[in-house]
């Protein structure tokens, strides 16, 4: 069975390089060998965990060792797989829904020449997550974390013409470059505190150094945690990344990719478990943007983008847990997981309309949908549902316990965290019934564009309606098949551990209090939306919903310090290094040899007479010591 | 007596191009195709060299040694350690896509006469730096070396001056200026370099009485050698000042951006990739075995000038507007972190630094040379006058992504692996260098990234929209240079396997070992 586990990534990596490597004869079939292969990676996902399932619970990790990857005298670095329940988990979320959204784009990349392509980069992009969930050393790890890093650089760029494609790709990688930084430099710290990187030995020591270096390490590790999942500071990308093909927001920038940080900090539970600074800040990270993701959500007209909004703050509850520590990591990934089910289902639904819409985004031009796209409706309204936490569906289940736990870290910051959480729960509720209300409900709003094409809104093909449906299956049961009877917890627990939370109020009145705030965010945004008409154009809006357009300024704020300064910077330095550098040391030589007059004699065109006295001075050199030998 | 196989190696480009430039001026193909071959035939033989060389036996091997000058013991001593044959491996291997890519450069234009002949010169030129530089990694006599660490000059300086990029933007007068000057600029920092080497070559004849590393560094590791402090120092200035003007280290790395962005993108290459690589290689060679407590000394001075062509070269890349000069700029910084990784004295470090070297010479390679045959498409180095390429040349745009990846160092990639080993060895022993080299790589790719943004993708430009994708002589050149940056991206042990054991002797040879980890030191 270990040998399998290499298998898992061989697939999609081969796909990718068949795809990539293969030229136009594959164009016909590659969506096939991307979907097929894909598809086996789920399978033997499937046989790997039925394996494993098979198991006692303390024995079920199995790891598989390939080869010595960078040998060199004092560093170990191997090319070495672990699988346990914690990756297991992701492998299975990945495969599943990653094959789920190869079938959607066979339809919804139909009409694009370049299919062959997409689904090059899509197996690509399944190869490096798997590599990431499956690594057994941080330094592995890394390979994968670019390498998602690299295929969300491509898909964001899919549509390389439009500019706009383009920049918001550059953007990405480079935000996640910066959170790179703090990855490789946690790994540094690891090699000179434990000489090792490898998941095993690292966690088992965290007790043999002090509180300070394991602090370093949590919070370099954050760092690219917020990189890579979209965190504030380092959020601005993903509203950007919405630019890319709507099958890849659904799984790159929804399902999979953006939460591997809350599996970087799981994964590290031991590192953050003995620094408190660094859950603390954590839990700060996370609550903070669990809120921003959440204004700037309200404030979206794309619907596309509103959903990023959604993704941010919901990843902003998944590092909150992971935060908490042994009372939150359950939790946390038990949301990464529902959330993968409702938040793809959503954005494929998106695509749904946008397909239907000639990929009309603005949500002001929709309006009256559900007629015309039945099973759309139905299935992003289950995705709804479980979104906000509707008692039964996934999503309530996973984040009343996330809930549960912020309020059970106990004293002011429990209190603190736990409301910041509610708070969330509300803001959630009204700008997911906001995105509703706008697209299904109320009269049609759309008009011909200007060549008079106005948009015939219709279903979706089969290929793309069938996933839709199974992501909702997903949304509608995957919490309470986790969550009762501690399910989740009794399969996760071995690998993270699980404290028990002791919140300051009972479970029951939390829960009650977040089913409150979400009929409160659901009523508010019925009144302002499903009441009134909803204008085509935008209205001014407030100071705070103006900024929220704006994604609360960040992205100015980026540009005047970060590109603006940048740019002065380097044009500033061109011309220091032309004229200062240059010229300081033309100048020190030339008052040691002349050599300056030299240099600009030769500009006058002594340069050739010049080469042949040097041409002639190095024969001479070479000529005497031979002769020398003779002599 | 054996056969000499390491002067075979440098002395068959030798010939070559002696063969290459009598070539009649009208069989011009037959120039090329000789010289072709000959570098083909020195790449067999680097890699006859490559299998013989037992990593774990002497450090010195496949040694030759005759007198020369008798009256000043200069000996013709060669022989190679494991740093040397990777970096034999990796000129002789270069040397064929240099000359592939070169193919039409140095054509004549229809201006010129039937009798025109510099296109045999600058297939001969090629091969003669490649012996020259051969020779140089395989000399173990500190003269010896010295004279082909000069002499490659020569060729160097006219094939720059000599044969210029064709895609210019002044007139061809400018051209000529702006080329010579390059040139000379070229020629007089490297000559500078060499004649303050040249007296500390001599002065550490007057200490030691002899030319050759192996006695002088035996001498000075068993104290039968002993030189006043002040001495040492100075002779490692010497000696360091001249592979720092070659490596280039900031301050005097202003002449590679001039010689780089004028000369034709395959020199470039050759200047770069290969002859830049003697400096760093001498470094390790020369200064640390036979100057290793002045090496020590100079540490943190060096380390400091290192970090600032790190960051100072990324910086410059990112303001570019002509886009070899952004390559030059690029390798800078990346000298910046090869420099830094021999001097952090690890073990990590230096095996970092030999890779770095080695990966290097290939990701500038594969870069540079597609750049090159974009920039010879439209006959333009600006980056503003490309836009959309992606969509017209498809190949073309994907195979300088891979390169532009490799520059800045993904993982998956050769440079990753050198890059992590240099950083990570740096900070195991100065941990703020370390963490401030380490936004290089936030840096490296934004320059990257941003070249690739500006030229390949956004609406096409006219000037573009009818560019053809890559020919078949250009995908030969390039698609090995791309298998093998994944290759030893994924699997660089058979490098790592030759150079560990050199660089476990560098690091006796200064007396350092490798910082302890915290927690292995509690135990």
């Amino acid at each position: 069975m270990d040998n399998l586990i290499a298998l898992l990534v061989a697939a999609p990596l081969l796909g990718a390089a068949v795809l990539l490597c293969g030229g136009r004869r594959l164009d016909a079939v590659g969506h096939w060998i991307g979907t097929v292969l894909a598809s086996a990676s789920f399978v033997i996902g499937a046989i790997l965990f039925a394996d494993m399932l098979g198991k006692d619970e303390e024995h079920r990790a199995i790891g598989q060792h390939l080869f010595s990857w960078i040998p060199v005298e004092g560093f170990q670095a191997d090319v070495a797989f672990q699988l346990d329940q914690l990756s297991m988990t992701f492998v299975l979320l990945i495969t599943g829904v990653g094959s789920l959204i190869h079938v959607y784009s066979i339809g919804y990349m139909e009409h694009d020449e370049r299919r062959r392509r997409f689904f090059g980069y899509l197996n690509l992009f399944l190869a490096a997550m798997l590599l990431l969930v499956l690594a057994d050393n941080y330094l592995l790890l890394y390979v994968g974390w670019e390498g998602v890093g690299l295929a969300s650089y491509l898909l964001i760029g899919f549509w390389q013409h439009k500019p706009s494609a383009a920049t918001a790709a550059k953007k990405a990688f480079l935000v996640n470059r910066v959170g790179d930084m703090g990855l490789s430099i946690a790994i540094m710290l690891m090699f000179t505190t434990f000489g090792t990187f490898a998941f095993g030995p690292v966690l088992e020591a965290t007790g043999e150094t002090g509180e300070g270096k394991l602090t370093a390490i949590g919070l370099m590790l954050l760092l690219a945690a917020c990189g890579k999942s979209a965190q504030v500071p380092l959020q601005s990308w993903l509203g950007d990344a919405m630019e890319g093909p709507t099958p890849v927001s659904a799984l790159i920038h929804a399902a999979t990719m953006v939460t591997a940080g809350v599996y970087l900090i799981v994964r590290s539970g031991e590192i953050f478990n003995a620094a408190p600074d660094a859950q603390l800040v954590t839990t700060v990270v996370g609550a903070v943007t669990l809120l921003f993701g959440a204004i700037v959500g309200c404030a979206k007209d794309d619907i596309k983008k509103a959903l990023a909004g959604s993704t941010m703050s919901q990843i902003g509850y998944m590092i909150l847990a992971a935060g908490l520590g042994p009372i939150g990591y359950v939790f946390a990934i038990m949301h990464l997981v529902t959330h993968g089910f409702f938040k793809a289902g959503l954005f494929l639904g998106a695509g749904s309309v946008m397909h239907g819409m000639n990929d009309e985004v603005d949500m002001r031009k929709y309006g009256g949908l559900r007629k015309h796209m039945p099973v759309t409706f139905v299935t992003f309204g289950l995705g709804y549902l479980a979104i906000i936490g509707f008692p039964g569906l996934s999503g309530f289940f996973s984040k009343d316990k996330i809930i549960e736990a912020a309020f059970a870290k106990g004293g002011t910051e429990g209190w603190i965290l736990g409301s910041v959480a509610l708070l969330g729960a509300a803001i959630t509720a009204f700008y997911m019934t906001r995105v509703m209300l706008m697209t299904f409900f109320g009269e049609k709003r759309w008009q011909p564009d200007e060549k008079g094409n106005e948009p015939h809104p219709h279903e979706s093909p089969r290929s793309m309606t069938i996933p839709m449906i199974v992501l909702a299956f997903g949304s509608v049961f995957a919490g309470g098949f986790f969550g009762i009877g501690d399910r989740f917890l009794h399969w996760l627990e071995p690998v993270t551990e699980h404290a028990h939370g002791h919140p300051p109020i009972g479970a029951t009145a939390i829960t009650l209090s977040t089913v409150t705030v979400m009929i409160v965010g659901v009523g508010l945004a019925y009144l302002q939306y499903g009441r009134r008409p909803v204008p085509v154009v935008a209205p001014r809006g407030s100071l705070l919903t103006r900024a929220a357009r704006r994604d609360l300024l960040q992205d100015d704020f980026n540009h005047v310090v970060l590109v603006r300064g940048g740019e002065h910077l380097t044009r500033s330095l061109v011309y220091v290094d032309h004229t200062l550098v240059d010229g300081v040391v033309n100048g020190t030589a030339a008052s040691m040899g002349g050599l300056s007059g030299r240099l600009r004699k030769l500009q006058n065109g002594y340069a050739r007479s010049y080469a042949v006295s040097m041409f002639g001075g190095a024969a001479i050199l070479i000529a005497a010591t031979l002769l020398m030998r003779a002599v | 007596m054996s056969f000499p196989l390491l002067t075979a190696t440098a002395a068959l480009p030798a010939i070559g191009a002696i063969a290459t430039a009598a070539v009649p001026a009208a069989r011009r193909t037959a120039a090329k195709w000789l010289a072709l071959l000959v570098s083909l035939a020195t790449l067999a033989l680097a890699v006859i060299v490559l299998v013989r060389f037992d990593p774990d036996g002497d450090r010195y091997q496949l040694t030759e040694s005759h007198s020369w000058i008798k009256d000043f013991g200069v000996r013709y001593e060669l022989g190679v350690d494991g740093i040397a044959v990777a970096l034999i491996a990796l000129t002789a291997l270069l040397i064929p896509f240099v000359i592939l890519a070169g193919w039409h450069d140095a054509d004549p234009l229809e201006t010129h006469s039937s009798r025109w002949r510099p296109t045999q010169g600058f297939f001969a030129l090629i091969l003669a730096v490649e012996a020259m530089v051969i020779i140089s990694f395989e000399a173990t006599d500190v003269f010896l070396f010295y004279i082909f660490f000069e002499a490659m000059l020569i060729p160097m300086y006219f094939l720059i001056g000599g044969f210029g990029d064709r895609a210019h933007a002044g007139s061809d007068e400018h051209a000529a200026a702006q080329r010579s000057y390059a040139a000379v600029k070229f020629l007089l920092y490297n000559l500078a370099g060499g004649l303050i080497m040249l007296a500390a070559v001599i002065g550490l004849y007057v200490v030691a009485g002899n030319f050759s590393l192996q006695e002088i560094a035996e001498a000075r590791a068993n104290g039968s050698l002993d030189m006043a402090t002040n001495t040492e120092r100075w002779l490692f200035l010497g000696f360091f000042f001249a592979f720092a003007v070659k490596a280039p280290l900031w301050p005097l790395h202003t002449w590679l951006p001039n010689a780089m962005g004028e000369s034709t993108a395959p020199v470039a290459v050759l200047i770069t990739a290969v002859v830049d690589k003697v400096g760093t290689f001498a470094m390790l060679r020369f200064c640390l075995q036979l100057f290793p407590e002045a090496s020590k000394w100079a540490t943190p001075a060096i380390l400091v000038l290192a970090l600032i062509s790190i960051i100072y070269g990324a910086l410059l890349a990112v303001g570019q507007r002509d886009i070899k000069r952004l390559v030059a700029y690029a390798s800078i910084s990346h000298f910046g972190f090869i420099i830094m990784g021999i001097f952090a004295m690890t073990s990590q470090g230096q095996s970092g630094a030999t890779l770095y070297m080695v990966n290097h010479g290939i990701s500038t390679a594969a870069l540079m040379l597609v750049a090159g045959f974009l920039i010879t498409r439209r006959g333009s180095r600006l980056i503003a006058d490309y836009g959309g390429v992606q969509k017209v040349a498809p190949v073309l745009a994907g195979t300088f992504l891979i390169g532009s990846l490799a520059t800045l160092s993904l993982p998956g990639l050769a440079p990753f692996v050198s890059e992590f080993l240099v950083l990570i060895g740096t900070f195991a022993r100065y941990p703020v260098i370390g963490i401030i080299a380490t936004f290089g790589i936030v840096l490296a790719a934004l320059y990257t990234l941003v070249l690739y943004q500006r030229t390949m993708t956004g609406p096409v430009k006219p000037e573009v929209s009818a560019m053809p994708d890559l020919k078949v002589r250009e995908l030969v050149v390039v698609a090995p240079l791309i298998a093998l940056l994944i290759f030893l991206g994924v699997y660089p042990k058979p490098l790592t396997d030759i150079v560990n054991p050199a660089v476990k002797q560098t690091m006796s040879d200064v007396h350092k070992k490798d910082p302890k980890p915290e927690v292995e030191a509690a135990k």
